[in-house]
């Protein structure tokens, strides 16, 4: 067991997050009309570029483990705090669908020339002071529905990670595959070329 | 002078192998997935103390976040100045940088700007309540298959799919 390091450099995640960057802004994800875009159904984009990372990565995690590269208990797995999680996420989904991102796809935004994704960027700190001014008020709702520490759908379940993740292709391929009928409808996917005005 | 026709973006499929890949890489090397909204946080707490120094050493959430070092001494800042810096040399080598205001085209910029501000706050309420935000509780969490990140992007496509039939007129 070699994986993960124990020390990563600085310099190694600054390399990581420039990939990160170049694949987020190649997809397009720096556009908040293409991210709102998947919100209308009407360019699948993020729902495909996601799906196929999280499949490409969860494949991968799963055969180093097996093989014996990458010590698996190592990896940092979330506790589920099932209610505070969804009120969380669904603020996000309406955040996105009103201001056009999320924290990740601003910073792509600010760095291609967008001045709306630097407003944005203002309001999430706005949005974390006032948890923090209310914190005492939101202490109920920030830790319920809490699970299992380290709890993932396989051990949810007690099916083999492998099905799981045979599940989520089957889910992909079927989001690719029924997309196309979304994306030939109406405008269509948005191009580079779509946002230059 | 007219600026170089922009290159197209690359093919979903291309980007989610890429994205995954790196996601991998991340996983294999540091143990962690990749993240943004924990530098947002953290930059919000030493603003906080720079500004309101007692207020941020009395509260029990922001006082988590204050670093000895600074903001600047993580990994998630490292991290995501690497995003930047990614974002900001792709764009320029495929001709799509533009200084803008990205907007539907009936929609004003300081309608636009407004609008931005506002789903600003509610992602820094959001992200702080889930613990996460897309990339580091969504796709993170995703690719290590937990629980709590499938229950985040169910809600999160839900919500943004609900809100925008209303939000739509913002956009087109």
């Amino acid at each position: 067991m070699t994986f993960p390091l124990e020390h990563p450099s600085l310099w190694l995640i600054l390399g990581l997050g420039i990939l990160f960057g170049v694949f987020l802004e190649a997809g397009g994800l720096g556009s908040p009309r293409k991210l709102v875009a998947q919100l209308n159904m009407r360019d699948w984009t993020v729902f495909k570029v996601m799906f196929t990372a999280i499949v490409v990565a969860a494949g991968a995690l799963l055969v180093s483990e097996q093989v014996g590269l990458l010590a698996g208990a190592q990896l940092k797995v979330q506790t589920p705090f099932y209610w505070a999680m969804a009120a969380g996420g669904a603020l996000l989904g309406i955040g996105m669908a009103v201001g056009g991102y999320c924290p990740g796809t601003a910073v792509v935004g600010l760095l291609t020339g967008r001045l709306d994704a630097l407003f944005f960027i203002v309001g999430m700190v706005g949005g974390v002071l006032i948890f923090a001014n209310y914190c005492d008020a939101f202490q109920g709702l920030f830790f319920a529905g809490m699970g299992n520490e380290r709890e993932t759908l396989a051990s949810l379940s007690s099916l083999p990670g492998w099905l799981i993740l045979l599940g989520l292709v089957a889910l992909a391929w079927a989001g690719f595959h029924f997309s196309a009928q979304f994306e030939s409808r109406g405008d269509g996917v948005i191009e580079a070329k779509n946002l230059t005005d | 002078m007219t600026k170089p026709t922009p290159r197209n973006f690359l093919s979903p499929l291309i980007v989610g192998f890429g994205l995954g890949g790196t996601l991998y890489l991340s996983f294999l090397l540091t143990g962690h997935g990749l993240g943004a909204y924990g530098f947002f946080r953290d930059l919000t707490a030493s603003m906080a103390s720079w500004v309101k120094p007692f207020w941020t050493a009395e509260n029990t959430f922001l006082l988590t976040f204050l670093y000895e070092d600074g903001p600047l001494s993580t990994w998630i800042a490292w991290e995501v100045a690497g995003i930047g810096v990614g974002a900001l040399a792709g764009s320029l080598a495929a001709h799509r940088f533009r200084f803008k205001i990205e907007r539907g085209p009936r929609t004003s910029s300081a309608t636009r700007l407004v609008f931005a501000v506002f789903g600003g706050v509610l992602t820094g309420l959001g992200a702080t309540l889930a613990r996460g935000c897309t990339s580091g509780l969504g796709l993170s969490g995703g690719a290590v298959l937990s629980a709590g990140a499938f229950v985040f992007l169910v809600a999160f496509f839900l919500a943004g799919v609900l809100v925008s039939t209303f939000s739509k007129r913002l956009w087109r």
